[in-house]
């Protein structure tokens, strides 16, 4: 995974971009972080990353964030840190990057207005509990989930998930 | 009270039905006014699709959001994620008119309009609040004996920003729904800790989900628990299924029930496993089922 286009994170994030080089490096974020106790996530490492190197786009640990909010909540100089990592993530998958996983979520949301869609499995549960086995959402009104994929386009995100 | 329209996002109706079911019975019995939010879709899921495109999220959190306030109701989530969703596009919606007219331009393509009339509301702060462990200590029973680990998830607190706010390191308003049911409420290491699944870990990175899963049982099997008590169903799915994936890679014994909250009230309100769905849990404890023939 590379990044082809923008040498400058910092500046194409919209709302924090400026707000992160407020970051003293006291480390209260990857003290707080619950993945980095078991990954390779650094959180502080990743937002000074985000300063000075574009290939933070495609670092692996900008995926290993649960986004938990801790270090958000806690960062002493009240830098949205969580949203900070979602613009992040944001501008690499612009770029194509991307997990296989995640674009196949993206496309159940295209295809069925559900990231997580119903099965056979949890019909014949929703039966045996005595609800109708589909639940009364886009599964039950094809007009609803029309709504939702003119909303889809209209956003650009069957584009976005489009593999070129 | 407030009238409230149900919420059901996508991995409770399509992966863990039993706790549909035990909202709408537990609702019921407490007499709140809740109609199904009908046509609505995925919240967007704020830990993948957020990071993907914020407009495309935006645009569909408002669209559910507006489907509740046609029906000049708030909109109930039984799912951390899906009040993270909502609750934060709301509050941004409403803050923004800026954001709140981009949404709107999306919206005006399907005859719809959200105008920021209307609160997104999480199960367990709306019973806190709107009915309160008082009323469901009178309601219930059959009061539970049970030692209970308590899992509040992230997104039920944080960001606290726009959230009507308990404390985020310390809270206690959940402990007091599940002690409301006569069980006890555990202290445990580590108890405010996430359970690995959000951010899209579980989707793209299953091992270090499961890194973070296997820590937590962990500190709740050093207390010793009859079960785990969450809000959420991508809480409940990886600390329910978490525990089969850890036992079959790892070798390990994991075996303590999952229940949503509603699934818990459930029971002190004198409904069986069966119709709760407890049993439909990926983990089965025979045991713990025995405990409520």
């Amino acid at each position: 995974m590379s990044v082809r286009n923008e040498p400058n994170v910092l500046s194409r994030m919209e709302k924090t971009g400026s707000t992160i080089l407020k970051c003293m490096h006291c480390g209260v974020c990857s003290g707080s972080c619950p993945s980095g106790r078991h990954t390779s996530l650094n959180v502080r490492k990743l937002l000074r990353k985000a300063c000075n190197d574009p290939a933070v786009l495609s670092d692996d640990s900008l995926w290993m964030c649960t986004t938990c909010y801790n270090c958000q909540e806690r960062c002493p100089r009240g830098i949205d840190i969580v949203d900070a990592i979602f613009e992040m993530r944001a501008l690499a998958v612009q770029e194509g990057i991307i997990y296989p996983e995640h674009r196949k979520v993206g496309e159940l949301l295209l295809e069925h207005g559900h990231a997580v869609p119903i099965n056979e499995e949890n019909r014949t549960k929703r039966e045996a509990l005595g609800l109708d086995p589909l639940p009364p959402t886009v599964h039950s009104f094809p007009e609803g989930l029309e709504e939702v994929k003119k909303l889809l386009t209209s956003c650009g995100f069957d584009e976005l998930m489009s593999e070129e | 009270m407030a009238n409230v329209s149900l919420f059901l996002g996508c991995v409770i109706p399509n992966r863990y039905p039993g706790i549909e079911k035990s909202t709408k019975l537990c609702l019921d019995k407490l007499e709140v006014d809740c109609i199904d939010l009908e046509g609505a879709s995925c919240c967007p899921a704020p830990g993948v699709l957020r990071s993907f495109d914020k407009a495309t999220w935006l645009a569909l959190a408002g669209r559910n959001i507006a489907l509740s306030e046609e029906l000049d109701r708030d909109l109930l989530t039984i799912c951390n994620g899906c009040y993270g969703s909502l609750a934060d596009a709301n509050y941004e919606i409403k803050a923004d008119e800026q954001v709140k007219k981009e949404v709107n331009s999306h919206l005006g393509l399907i005859g719809r309009n959200i105008k920021g009339s209307h609160d997104v509301r999480h199960i367990t702060e709306f019973l806190h609040k709107e009915v309160g462990p008082g009323k469901i200590r009178d309601v219930i029973t059959r009061p539970l004996e049970l030692r209970v680990a308590v899992h509040y998830g992230c997104h039920l607190l944080k960001p606290s920003k726009g959230r009507v706010g308990s404390s985020v390191e310390r809270p206690s308003f959940f402990d007091e729904l599940v002690e409301a049911t006569g069980a006890e409420s555990v202290e445990y290491p580590d108890k405010m800790e996430c359970c690995g699944a959000g951010g899209g870990v579980r989707s793209a990175l299953p091992d270090e989900a499961l890194a973070l899963t296997g820590h937590k049982l962990s500190m709740i099997e050093s207390v010793g628990v009859d079960c785990i008590v969450n809000a959420c169903p991508f809480c409940h799915m990886q600390l329910d299924a978490g525990q089969v994936d850890l036992n079959g890679r790892d070798g390990t014994s994991h075996n303590i029930p999952v229940l949503h909250y509603t699934q818990l009230l459930g029971l002190a309100l004198g409904f069986s496993v069966e119709e709760l769905g407890i049993d439909l849990n990926e983990m089965k404890n025979l045991e713990f089922f025995k405990k409520f023939v």
